[in-house]
């Protein structure tokens, strides 16, 4: 009891990019960088068709599982990790982010990129995870409890330089999207 | 007398009218969901809003999936006076020259469901310019430009959450929703809380816009409660004598779906 009643959400419209968009905002480590990998992948609709003007989000830990603390998320420290990024998608609904994997904040856990997509047309933001792939992946006890063709959408493919995954809004491979305890 | 307004555009057969989109918002909001729908509550903007005619194949169909949240959930991106310059919150400021339009303060407060404030957090604002124009090439409102308004600011909310901006009043403006559609002037909103799951972007509306009711991207929140949640309140005392009007509007952030509406948000709200 005694809660606040929310704000509400709505679309981020079709000029997001105007207040989103700044300079290097894929780029969580310079491209090319020791450790760096590309995550990347493609952004679709309910008929499968492109989603053009989506925005991607991703927190994450560093590569050693820690919570970053530091300023930059908008200006990057010269060797700084902010964890957080934000890419917008081009015209074939493509996104991509150079980084480096998460790992696991305690032991166990499995990694994973925190996510949120906005959209034009999309009237809430939407919550998602980006799982790296692996043995603590496959034993996730969240992963677990959900059928293999939902937990399939929420667990990244190994690819040459990185991690590739995509994000189907609606349909037959729609995304599972999250709600919070 | 005879006069020049134009005709307005010719539209593709089919295209819904005005009337078409207030009866599907009646429609909705006379079926809307209740609290002992499984999916309400989880977005307390319907994402699955046939009205406005972009939603309908970019919203899940499946219910939210229920989770924990865990540790680099519960924490958020951190920013700093690196990231935001102190001038930024001033959009009125960012080029040479004044803009146009109705100069106007809008203050207010970021805090979770439980009060506590967003502290040191990012915001970002954008907007269209007093005549209803946004500076993006895909825009085709054939409204000027302001060359002395970009419509975009930043702050950092202080120690207690507050935030503030100086900006010009935004125009309302056409989009091809459906015949003679218009937005209602606002202002998009992109806030950090203090934690990931808080996250959020939204829309500022103002007091007495008569396009309210007409917007199906303002009504696909239907209960009186979240719709004034997106509506400033004018205030006098935010007003800056000879110089500015001024608007408040408090922010809550919303992290847990299960929290508020169970306590809060029963049946019952709009009575």
């Amino acid at each position: 009891m005694g809660k606040l009643y929310p704000t509400a959400d709505q679309t981020v419209g079709p000029y997001y990019a105007i207040g989103m968009e700044y300079e290097g905002s894929e780029e969580l480590v310079p491209h090319g960088s020791v450790g760096s990998i590309t995550l990347s992948g493609y952004v679709y609709d309910g008929k499968g068709n492109p989603v053009p003007d989506a925005v991607l989000e991703i927190w994450q830990t560093d590569a050693e599982g820690n919570v970053p603390q530091e300023s930059g998320g908008i200006k990057r420290k010269a060797g700084g990790f902010s964890g957080f990024g934000r890419s917008g998608s081009d015209d074939e609904g493509y996104y991509q982010f150079t980084t480096v994997l998460p790992a696991p904040t305690e032991d166990g856990k499995a990694p994973f990129f925190a996510v949120i997509v906005f959209a034009r047309g999309l009237l809430a933001r939407l919550h998602t995870r980006i799982y790296v792939p692996g043995a603590a992946t496959d034993a996730d006890p969240f992963l677990q409890r959900l059928s293999p063709e939902r937990r399939a959408t929420l667990v990244a493919t190994e690819v040459p330089g990185g991690l590739r995954h995509d994000i189907h809004l609606q349909g037959e491979k729609e995304t599972v999207f999250l709600a919070f305890n | 007398m005879q006069n020049d307004i134009p005709k307005g555009a010719s539209y593709p057969p089919g295209t819904p009218t005005q009337a078409d989109i207030d009866a599907e918002i009646a429609d909705i909001r006379a079926n809307r969901p209740t609290s002992s729908d499984p999916n309400w509550g989880a977005h307390r903007t319907l994402v699955d809003y046939p009205p406005y005619r972009s939603s309908i194949l970019r919203h899940p169909s499946a219910n939210l999936e229920l989770v924990d949240p865990e540790t680099i959930e519960l924490h958020s991106p951190a920013f700093g006076h690196r990231d935001v310059h102190w001038t930024e919150y001033d959009l009125t400021q960012m080029v040479n020259g004044e803009p146009q339009g109705e100069r106007i303060v809008v203050t207010g407060r970021v805090v979770d469901a439980d009060g506590r404030p967003a502290r040191n957090q990012l915001i970002e604002i954008w907007q269209a310019n007093a005549g209803g124009r946004y500076r993006q090439k895909k825009e085709r409102h054939p409204a000027p430009l302001d060359p002395n308004f970009n419509g975009v600011g930043r702050t950092l909310t202080d120690d207690e959450g507050n935030y503030t901006f100086v900006t010009i009043k935004p125009g309302p403006y056409p989009w091809p929703n459906h015949q003679n559609a218009w937005r209602p002037a606002h202002i998009h909103f992109s806030v950090f809380g203090n934690q990931f799951t808080e996250r959020m972007v939204t829309q500022m509306y103002f007091p007495g816009d008569p396009l309210m009711p007409l917007d199906p991207i303002f009504q696909s929140i239907t209960s009186e409660k979240g719709q004034k949640s997106l509506i400033a309140d004018y205030d006098h005392d935010v007003s800056v004598p000879d110089w500015a009007l001024g608007y408040r509007w408090d922010i809550v952030l919303n992290g847990s779906n299960r929290t508020w509406f169970e306590s809060i948000d029963g049946p019952e709200e709009e009575h």
